[in-house]
């Protein structure tokens, strides 16, 4: 408010903000795009592979989505380490629950220790996360978690600085109930699109189709985008 | 001719406990704990329970021994409630088995909090197995005396499912107990 009401500031009066993404010294963000959603029978992942440490790109390629049981991903955005901490110990935990309770774990119990850890430790984490797949129980879900630790499940859900260029655009060619093909489709469609215009996104698209049967995972070169650059 | 004099010092020591019973962490030369064994008489002499596990539900029944005319029939409850989806009856002291049952419901509360969905039957079962072990093999605490039998419902699985959970820590799964 004050900024627009402080008619003598000009460009060169206002200093630039040296660390826009909030990033420790040293410290490496996935400012990324990641997105997922599900069909009948199955969920469709998919991120860009930037990592960049502000303007320097640490990794091209880099794989953000990540494995936490057979038939469950997680996309990560935000800071790497963060995201990979988070990583290891849902994995760590889920690994035990499906010990305990003799079958493999629910979409819904890794959202929520997901989310139980990005909350409990919201002060000291920047992490969104997005956690997808299938189980036996409610098949394909997606639950979106954003930075502070809350959890909605959701029929189509976008993650990570690239995701605000592609809000219109998913709004516009999400339909409930999409085929496995026409979900990859659009995954790859919106992706390519965030990665055009976000410069913290580029490189790659990986994406890993999850269903009862298996996982698929695939990813498109940078030169072969639907969307290009 | 020595096969008969071991039989009469078998017999002995089983009838007595002969000084291998006066705490649950003294094993007995033919390999029992005598204090669980006791715990479980106490709950075999109290009231009978019952659970049967149907195709379509479970089924608790408890018999509830009045020790006086005076007593309200609402009193002295022995079938419990353990949140949704769970219930458990309890047999031998009812002063016991309303220890396990706050455990239950501990355990219940505290798994929703860490996991988000309530515990499978089989996993409330096991720890409550491991709950009531770690009492028989503490030198300064006694075995429970008395037996849990919980009748639970899987929302996940749609199923119903019965366990029991005996004095030495042990829990099975059963179709009728």
């Amino acid at each position: 408010m004050s900024a627009l009401t402080a008619a003598s500031a000009s460009p060169s009066s206002m200093p630039l903000n040296p660390n826009p993404y909030g990033l420790k010294p040293n410290e490496v963000s996935s400012g990324t795009t990641i997105m997922a959603v599900p069909y009948p029978g199955g969920v469709v992942l998919g991120a860009d592979s930037r990592v960049s440490t502000g303007t320097y790109v640490a990794n091209r390629a880099s794989d953000k989505i990540a494995q936490l049981t057979d038939r469950i991903f997680c996309c990560r955005s935000g800071s790497a380490a963060d995201t990979q901490a988070l990583t290891d110990y849902v994995k760590h935990y889920l690994q035990q629950w499906e010990v305990e309770a003799g079958r493999p774990a629910t979409v819904k119990v890794a959202a929520h220790l997901m989310r139980k850890i990005c909350y409990q430790n919201k002060d000291n984490l920047s992490a969104g996360v997005i956690v997808g797949g299938w189980d036996p129980v409610d098949g394909g879900t997606v639950y979106n978690i954003p930075l502070g630790g809350t959890c909605i499940q959701m029929s189509c859900a976008v993650g990570g600085s690239g995701s605000t260029y592609i809000y219109g655009l998913t709004d516009a060619l999400h339909k409930p109930d999409m085929t496995k093909a026409e979900a990859l489709a659009f995954v790859k469609k919106a992706i390519s699109h965030a990665m055009a215009r976000d410069g913290s996104s580029g490189g790659i698209i990986r994406t890993a189709v999850v269903e009862e049967a298996g996982v698929e995972r695939e990813y498109i070169p940078g030169d072969q985008l639907p969307y290009g650059p | 001719f020595s096969k008969g004099k071991k039989k009469k010092e078998e017999i002995r020591m089983a009838s007595a406990g002969a000084g291998y019973d006066l705490s649950p962490t003294t094993f007995s030369p033919d390999g029992r704990i005598f204090q669980v064994s006791y715990a479980q008489k106490s709950v075999s002499t109290s009231g009978t329970s019952l659970g049967i596990l149907c195709s379509d539900g479970v089924v608790l029944a408890c018999e509830k021994l009045k020790n006086s005319k005076m007593l309200l029939p609402s009193s002295g409850r022995r079938l419990h409630s353990v949140g949704a989806g769970y219930g458990c009856a309890v047999t031998g002291f009812a002063s016991d088995g309303r220890q396990i049952v706050n455990r239950a419901r501990e355990e219940v509360s505290s798994y929703k909090d860490t996991y988000g969905i309530l515990p499978p039957p089989s996993v409330l079962a096991d720890r409550l197995g491991h709950y009531v072990h770690y009492f028989t093999l503490h030198g300064a605490l006694r075995p429970f005396g008395a037996t849990a039998t919980v009748a639970s419902y899987d929302s996940d699985m749609k199923e119903c499912k019965l366990h029991q959970i005996d004095p030495s820590g042990t829990c099975h799964s059963y179709y009728a107990c």
